[in-house]
């Protein structure tokens, strides 16, 4: 590795030197606000980092890595959301009684996993950002242990990632085999000839599908999410939301993109299947939850499958909708766990739907927040999930997949549904009045207010003036190989 | 820039409203009133400087355009022609009112009270004004969130029901137009290199015929229900008896009006082959909604439920005199647009005043009002006389222009939904019957109305009456606009037409003489 290289990986070096350094300090002096600290500036930093890269044309680091504006975007947008959830788990931890160094050290591991997934090349360099990223929320998700539902929540995924990193594993192998090579560039050259997939590497596709699909939570493998959603705290329930979300679906757009597999109909029949289902099923299922954790659950289901629409449509247009929808989704959904990490206490979770009732005469800003959260979710004018579906709709129509498209509306009434249903209970009155709780030191309350803040403001901005965004993205894009010629 | 000072008043009042309620609780009030007459002043004042010279060349009087969103084409525009100004007077006016129907009627939450109501109007501004389907699709949804509140928050007893199942039709009714927004946003970018959301530069959009029916369906799918057509009105009667009093005459005043706004500033010029196509079922439906409004109109013991499907018959007038494709109907439906805000609007407000008083809104507990309560009796019997369409008043212009309008396309329906007005003077009359001469069942203390409310209600007759009178003021404003939405109907067969078109014109105006 020559200097550039590591040039190139600093957002990645300073994370691993932070989780170091936070290790290292746990031993010598557990004091939660240090070690917070820490792991802001580290955060701050790494993204910092970023801006030298800026307007990069693309630089691999031969086989595993390539640093290009599309990973540069991908890591900048996933460092950014660890930022604010780190903002948000302060205030969070800070009320509980467990040791809550450790937490920050097993966030920083997961986001260097997702990091590491968006710029890979290579099937070992896929394989160990998805490993480092999981094994980090093996003990993320049942971080309170003695919390009723986080055994269970932890011991779920825990069964099932490691169930679907063996098909992830076993379907690189089996497309090893046919095209003898890990690389994404050589899997490319490999099939570039075939008209058809071959029914040999079709099943590798097939397995590597099933181990993306279920860090995706899509369906047919979304089992795991409602249960875990709801067992995890909710701060680390925002970080599998969109951080391990995020990461992973820039790796299947780099993937799919280099190896051109829009040219197989049965691989877009699997993904147009998985879509609808995800859509469907998420839709229907969050209609019939009464709490809220399990709503945004099967919610965060309905909106991996609009994304879906979006990549399906194979184009530049499709991936700067994924990529915008994606930034949308990041906010909207962080501030939603923001919410309710804001509202819980220290026994348990703000998640049923009768904490929220009248919650707008109690505490009118973060009722607004809350109800700028759900209606971006929701996809109404004035916030970022409008724009973000508008692009994806645009995206749809403009590739002509009318199926899928009026799937989305049909889909996003429904949707619309069960998101007015917690506004409503927001806005009734309260039918007894609840004793005010205790607040927290002002300046640790202030950390999570000025969050939200900053998120509800960026949701508004992004719904209004949407025209920033979409350059950066479009710009970025630009100087991305992949992206060539499409 | 004065077009975009009106949303911008309605947007930042509504704001400082809801904040203003920490200081005064009756602030909210004054500062609700205060940008909503802004407004009016505003477009008062834009329609009297109207120079006469303009009127006839283009009909375009104001245009805005701000780039907003390039990569996509998405510019800011705002234009105002005579339709945009005289449905612009009337939102303004009806803001006004509703603002000072919930003086005294919301006593809870009147700063967010206030936000929602100045959004809504904020939105509907914005509908009428925008010339950019982007844009036009933004403000179409903006308006429903506060409306839903309004219903959801400040409501009669089923209100969370009716909200939600307001917000869902519209909603999904909604989206259908987005994806035909983006269906014609392509087919012209691909046919031209220009992707673009301008309604001008879309209006020449060359459509195979197949793809010009469905982005017409998209369309019509939100107009329909907003409007409401028939098999799609259902939302309506729950949406408007739960409603609080200024959500009603919002409800019926405007957003129906948005509907009908929609069908001629977009439907009629972009889609011509396929609205002609589909304008025998589109009238049919029309015919359908006059008698079936009308006959459950007359069933309903509920006053406002009794308003609100008097709503769906009238609405049927406006669809049958759009789908004339002729001068008369749609110089008709412009003054249905506006003489229907006015009366459906004061029915609602009656009703208000009537709830306010006795806490029901059954027509069962009520009767021998007119001795009582004399003024509130002759203002109701102006609109329910308005709205069985008595010469003389407003409605009477509007129903007579349709229905000539609509004679030249279709001569049958036209004979049913003549029909609908003598169904419409039984149920009218089935209120004045029943709450101001009948023998009282109870003993009410129904006091008179008071000055704030007189102040709501004199206004209100005179326009009426001046409508009915002198509409001549309301069809020179509106018909630049009307004919520019006709071109694509006369220009085929325009040789043959001429004559036809010229005439009309003349009559129009010595009818409106012998009127007066």
């Amino acid at each position: 590795m020559t200097q550039i290289d590591f040039l190139h990986l600093m957002p990645l070096i300073i994370l691993t030197l932070a989780a170091l350094l936070n290790m290292l300090v746990v031993a010598a002096w557990r004091n939660h606000k240090i070690i917070y600290v820490i792991t802001a500036v580290s955060f701050v930093a790494a993204f910092l980092s970023l801006f030298e890269l800026r307007g990069i044309t693309a630089h691999a680091i031969e086989p595993l890595f390539v640093i290009d504006g599309f990973g540069v975007f991908y890591i900048g947008l996933i460092l950014a959301t660890a930022l604010v959830i780190s903002m948000l788990s302060y205030a969070y931890f800070e009320q509980r009684e467990e040791q809550k160094e450790e937490y920050y050290i097993l966030l920083i591991l997961s986001t260097l996993g997702a990091c590491t997934l968006v710029i890979s090349t290579h099937f070992a360099s896929l394989f160990l950002g998805l490993e480092v990223l999981s094994v980090a929320l093996y003990t993320l998700i049942s971080y309170l242990r003695t919390r009723e539902r986080s055994d269970e929540a932890g011991i779920k995924y825990l069964i099932l990632a490691a169930f679907s990193s063996a098909f992830l594993l076993f379907g690189m192998a089996l497309v090893y085999y046919s095209t003898g090579t890990m690389t994404f560039a050589g899997i490319a050259t490999a099939i570039a000839d075939l008209q058809e997939l071959p029914l040999l590497l079709l099943t590798g596709f097939g397995m590597m599908i099933i181990g993306i699909g279920f860090k995706l939570s899509v369906v047919p493998f979304h089992m795991w999410t409602p249960d875990v959603y709801e067992g995890a705290p909710a701060p680390v329930t925002a970080f599998i939301a969109t951080v391990s979300k995020g990461g992973v679906l820039g790796l299947l757009i780099r993937f799919f993109m280099e190896v051109d597999g829009f040219r197989y109909p049965t691989l877009i029949t699997i993904f147009s299947i998985v879509a609808i289902a995800s859509m469907i099923a998420g839709n229907l299922l969050a209609l019939l939850q009464t709490n809220v954790k399990r709503i945004l659950a099967y919610s965060s289901i309905s909106h991996l499958g609009y994304l879906m629409v979006a990549f399906l449509a194979g184009n530049r247009l499709g991936v700067e909708a994924v990529t915008f929808y994606l930034v949308a989704y990041f906010i909207t959904t962080v501030g939603a766990f923001g919410v309710v990490a804001m509202l819980s206490d220290t026994e348990r979770d703000a998640e049923l739907l009768e904490d929220y009732r009248g919650l707008l005469w109690r505490r009118p800003w973060t009722a607004t927040a809350f109800t700028a959260m759900l209606l971006s979710l929701a996809g109404i004018p004035l916030t970022a999930g409008f724009v973000g579906k508008f692009y994806v709709l645009a995206a749809g129509v403009n590739t002509q997949l009318w199926l899928l498209v009026a799937m989305l509306v049909l889909n996003s009434v429904v949707g619309l549904y069960y998101y007015i249903k917690v506004v409503a209970v927001m806005f009734q009155q309260p039918e007894a009045e609840a004793e005010p709780r205790p607040r927290l030191r002002p300046s640790i309350y202030l950390a999570s207010v000025g969050t939200l803040a900053v998120l509800t403001l960026l949701l508004v901005l992004v719904g209004v003036y949407p025209a920033a965004l979409v350059e950066v993205i479009q710009q970025v894009f630009a100087s991305a190989p992949v992206m060539a010629g499409r | 820039m004065i077009l975009l000072w009106m949303i911008v008043i309605l947007m930042a009042g509504g704001l400082l409203a809801w904040l203003s309620k920490k200081w005064h609780p009756e602030l909210p009030r004054w500062i609700a009133l205060f940008a909503v007459l802004a407004d009016f002043i505003l477009a008062v004042y834009l329609w009297l400087s109207l120079p006469a010279s303009t009127l006839g060349a283009s009909p375009w009087l104001l245009q805005l355009e701000i780039p907003w969103i390039p990569q996509w084409g998405v510019n800011f525009i705002l234009a105002l022609d005579g339709l945009s100004l005289l449905m612009l007077l009337l939102t303004f006016f009806l803001g006004i009112l509703s603002v000072l129907v919930s003086w005294r009627e919301i006593r809870t939450k009147s700063g967010f009270f206030h936000f929602n109501l100045l959004w809504v109007l904020a939105g509907i501004t914005g509908v009428f004004l925008t010339m950019d389907l982007f844009l036009f699709y933004f403000f179409w949804e903006v308006m429903l969130i506060p409306m839903y509140f309004l219903i959801g928050v400040w409501g009669h007893a089923n209100r969370t029901y009716a909200a939600f199942k307001f917000f869902l039709f519209t909603q999904a009714s909604g989206l259908l137009m987005l994806l035909a927004i983006l269906g014609l946003y392509f087919i012209h970018g691909s046919q031209t290199g220009i992707y673009t959301f301008n309604y001008f530069e879309l209006l020449g959009t060359a459509l195979a015929p197949e793809a010009a029916r469905l982005l017409m369906f998209g369309f019509l799918a939100a107009f329909l229900v907003k409007l409401p057509v028939v098999p799609f009105h259902s939302w309506l009667p729950d949406a408007h008896s739960e409603a609080p009093t200024a959500g009603s005459v919002i409800l019926a005043g405007l957003l129906l009006k948005t509907g009908a706004y929609g069908l001629l500033r977009f439907v009629l010029p972009l889609f011509p082959t396929a609205a002609v196509e589909f304008a025998p079922w589109a009238m049919l439906l029309g015919a359908v909604g006059i008698i079936y409004g009308a006959i459950l109109a007359y069933s309903q013991t509920d006053l406002k439920r009794l308003a609100a499907y008097t709503s769906v018959s009238h609405m049927g007038f406006v669809i049958l005199g759009v789908f004339a494709f002729n001068e008369w109907a749609l110089q008709g439906v412009v003054m249905q647009m506006i003489a229907h805000g006015l009366s459906t609007g004061a029915l609602f407000i009656v009703a208000g005043f009537l709830y306010e008083r006795l806490h029901t809104r059954d027509m069962g507990q009520m009767g021998g009002f007119w001795a009582k309560a004399p003024k509130l009796g002759v203002f109701a019997l102006i609109f329910v006389m308005a709205s069985l369409g008595l010469p003389g008043l407003g409605n009477f212009i509007a129903e007579f222009l349709t229905l000539v309008g609509s004679w030249q396309a279709n001569n049958w329906l036209t004979v049913v939904a003549t029909v609908g007005i003598v169904l419409a003077t039984a149920y009218s009359l089935r209120i004045m019957q029943k709450v101001f001469y009948e023998p009282a069942p109870s003993d009410h203390h129904l006091p008179d109305l008071s000055a704030r409310e007189m102040l709501i209600a004199v206004p209100m007759i005179a326009l009426i009456l001046w409508l009915g009178l002198y509409p001549q003021s309301v069809l020179d404003t509106a018909q630049p606009s009307i004919n520019q939405q006709l071109q694509a109907y006369q220009e085929p067969e325009a040789k043959e037409k001429v004559a036809v078109v010229e005439v009309p014109a003349v009559e129009l105006k010595v009818e409106k003489a012998e009127n007066k």
